[in-house]
């Protein structure tokens, strides 16, 4: 209790200094969240040096609430989401002293951008079965393959790679994890036009792109093992995530149904109940956040992500709907366009009819519904898996396509 | 932690619950309920008498008439562990009639009728429903008139939870221009009982037609207790809610362990994907609905919150009992089917539920009024 205290006044501390030497009135962004990492404030559980003071990870909330509080920046954490939130995370468990020095400050300051490069087109819900190959040559690897759904590629100066180290092993044993500069030559960036016509992702290609060893993290074969920690903290930043009411797409449909609804009583039961649904699975999420916090944390942590893919398809789906024959239209039309930074950053306005289409992908991205499915029923209720075809085998021989 | 929290439970609800559900374990029996099943008047009088002694009838009521001075959430704990066995216990009907009396007596009133409801020595049950569709609970047909120095209740009430097991009823009647309530014993003469067959048998239903001179005392609080109606009628939808939490909950349970167990093709079902996918989507019903329940009875004595809490309890945990009790018959095949398993009774009750204080339907709309959709 007594550490406790002492945290907790050596946090306040640090935060009170950092806001008087750098009014966030008047200093630039990137030099805020410098002098935020050099006063240990970035990741506050994280070693001094490393963006940390080395206390509890609870006392993040406190050092965001007070930052946002006196209005500092703190957008680098959703711009540079895949760094801040997952990357920093893997270096701070997994890199070398070198590696986290080299890399953490500028992830931070948005000096560098990073990307994950996981998924490719023969290896979606079973991650695990990646063929792109990292072969060594002497105190580099050299890689060939391709990614998929990459976002923020087309910015990133580095990549969070998985590669197939040694094709001899079952799936999960033979992979290596790498930081690749995506900038390097045999690495191209392609966006990927996705069903409303923009690019929020992209390809990626290596075509004999080469790897200093001193990029790789861990052990060799150890890839899967850090992968999984990128994984945890992404659910950690997914996680206890609330909303205000009428947040999002079911706002927009009480939107819609009070300006342009046919004002029927059928349609508006049943937005009623939608509304219902909506709201149950929002205060799911407030009480798993409060059950957390109070040390009992039950089933209802491991729901959101399935429920709210359901529901936002039915939500927009519906909306779209209450446009009547609007709904035959789509105001933006249908142009190909890669998604620039600014309308990744500032809150993009979505048609209904734009939205509905977009949120097809919320029951595929982040872990397929089906996988959730299985997650919840395995790991959760205790069922059992179902039979492994693949599993023990070298990873070349199990079939693909 | 001095900081309140909405859905966190206490040491203490965390022992009520766990006390209840041994307690339970002991009174009830599940081959006892399917047997009551074949009555119209079906009462657990065991699985009674040990909660009345436990001092559960009364819990929500003020100690001054015999009550335990506890909070709605404490009550819901109650309704919970309840529907986790399909009790047969007339509760719901004793509370929110009790909840009435409470609300609109006078001082004399409450001291005379609460204890002996607050014991679990009488049931009481409101009578307000004269069609299938819940019209004219505002406007009765049933009138009250004067009649010397007392009221006359002629009408019919249908509908009515535990009639057959009931000593007293609480009936609205016009009056006035108004909704007058009356306290009337069951067993006087001009009043009779009609006991119905009842969906979920283990919730006794009676059509109660009253022809009845009562005393001016049998009136409770002014000519309008409309509102008072409407707010025991929300307390009962905050139980019954968390009741199809509980039996819910134990239908997951159930079905979980039934797949864990059962073997097909030489697997467990549980391993196919089709078996486990629906135990995945039955527990994020349950715990959606756990939400709601518990939010409704959280803030019942918020008014404003209440008027959107109340019918959202009802409109998500009303259609979480009936998919996830109707899912488990599934889940169990040919066996969830028979008089023999268990699973009727819970999707009985669950289907019953939904139906009770009026359709989800009615309920959305309210909910629509209140959040300005």
């Amino acid at each position: 209790m007594t550490s406790d205290v002492n945290e907790s006044d050596r946090v306040a501390a640090a935060v009170d200094a950092l806001l008087a030497a750098y009014p966030p009135a008047t200093t630039q962004p990137k030099e805020f969240w410098g002098a935020q990492f050099d006063a240990g404030l970035a990741w506050v559980d994280y070693q001094v040096g490393d963006g940390g003071l080395g206390v509890s990870p609870r006392h993040r909330e406190y050092v965001n609430r007070r930052l946002e509080e006196a209005g500092a920046p703190t957008w680098n954490r959703s711009a540079n989401i895949l760094g801040i939130g997952m990357g920093a995370g893997v270096l701070a468990a997994h890199g070398t002293p070198e590696q986290r020095t080299r890399w953490l400050r500028p992830m931070f300051t948005m000096d560098e951008i990073w990307c994950q490069l996981f998924s490719e087109p023969g290896a979606g819900s079973d991650v695990a079965g990646l063929a792109t190959r990292a072969v060594r040559d002497g105190d580099e690897w050299i890689v060939n393959g391709q990614k998929v759904w990459t976002t923020l590629a087309h910015l990133a100066k580095w990549g969070l790679l998985v590669a197939r180290s040694d094709p001899d092993q079952p799936k999960h044993l033979g992979l290596t994890y790498f930081i690749v500069d995506m900038e390097s030559p045999g690495v191209e960036v392609r966006p990927l036009y996705q069903i409303t016509g923009e690019a929020e992702f992209n390809e990626v290609f290596f075509d004999d792109a080469r790897i200093p060893d001193s990029q790789r993290i861990d052990d060799v074969g150890a890839g899967w093992r850090v992968a999984m920690t990128t994984l945890m903290n992404e659910r950690v930043a997914i996680g206890g995530n609330t909303v205000p009411r009428n947040f999002g797409s079911i706002g927009r449909a009480m939107e819609v149904w009070n300006q342009r609804g046919s004002g029927d009583a059928t349609t508006r039961r049943e937005l009623a109940r939608l509304w219902a649904e909506v709201e149950a699975m929002r205060l799911t999420a407030l009480r798993a956040t409060e059950n957390m916090k109070a040390g009992v944390p039950g089933p209802e942590g491991s729901t959101g992500k399935l429920a709210w893919a359901d529901l936002n398809k039915e939500v927009t789906s519906f909306t779209v709907s209450m446009l009547g024959l609007e709904g035959l239209t789509i105001p933006e039309g249908y142009t190909l366009e890669p998604t620039s930074y600014e309308t990744r950053e500032v809150e993009r306005v979505m048609s209904p009819q734009r939205h509905f289409l977009r949120a097809r992908a919320n029951s595929i991205e982040g872990g397929t519904s089906e996988i959730m499915r299985n997650i919840l029923g395995e790991r959760i209720l205790g069922l059992p898996g179902e039979p492994r075809v693949d599993k023990g085998l070298p990873w070349k021989e199990v079939p693909r396509g | 932690m001095a900081e309140p929290t909405t859905f966190v439970r206490s040491e203490e609800q965390r022992m009520l619950a766990s006390t209840l559900r041994d307690l339970l374990a002991s009174t009830t029996d599940m081959d006892r309920t399917r047997e009551l099943s074949l009555s119209t008047d079906a009462m657990d009088h065991v699985t009674w008498k040990a909660i009345s002694e436990m001092g559960l009838v009364g819990l929500a009521l003020p100690s001054a008439y015999g009550g335990a001075d506890s909070t709605t959430t404490d009550l819901a704990i109650v309704f919970e562990e309840l529907g986790r066995v399909v009790a047969a216990v007339p509760l719901l009907s004793t509370v929110v009639a009790s909840s009435v009396i409470m609300a609109t007596g006078s001082e004399e009133q409450r001291r005379s009728l609460l204890p002996p409801l607050a014991a679990g020595e009488t049931v009481a049950t409101i009578a307000i429903f004269e069609d299938a569709h819940g019209h004219g609970t505002d406007t009765p047909s049933t009138k009250a008139t004067r009649e010397g120095g007392g009221w006359r209740i002629s009408g019919v009430k249908r509908f009515v939870t535990d009639a057959p097991n009931a000593d007293v009823f609480v009936v609205s009647a016009a009056v006035d221009g108004g909704v007058g309530t009356f306290v009337v014993a069951a067993d006087v003469d001009g009043v009779a009982i009609e006991p119905l067959n009842a969906l979920d048998p283990t919730r006794p239903l009676g059509n109660v037609s009253f022809d009845v001179l009562v005393s001016d005392d049998a009136r409770l609080g002014g000519s309008h207790t409309g509102d008072a109606l409407a707010r025991a009628v929300d307390l009962g939808i905050a139980m019954v809610s968390q009741e199809q939490v509980g039996l819910s909950q134990r239908c997951l349970e159930m079905s979980v362990d039934y797949a864990k167990n059962r073997f097909q093709f030489g697997r467990a079902i549980g391993s196919f994907q089709a078996i486990k996918h629906r135990c995945a989507d039955m527990l994020v019903a349950v715990e959606h609905a756990r939400s709601a329940a518990w939010h409704a009875a959280a803030t019942f004595d918020d008014p404003l919150e209440a008027s959107i809490a109340i019918p959202l309890a009802k409109s998500v945990c009303s259609d979480t009992a009936v998919k996830v009790s109707g899912d488990t018959i599934q889940v169990f095949g040919g066996i969830g089917f028979t008089w023999e398993h268990d699973a009727h009774l819970y999707f009985k009750r669950a289907k019953a539920t939904s139906l009770l204080f009026g359709p989800v339907g009615f309920h959305r709309d309210r909910l629509a009024d209140a959040v300005g959709i």
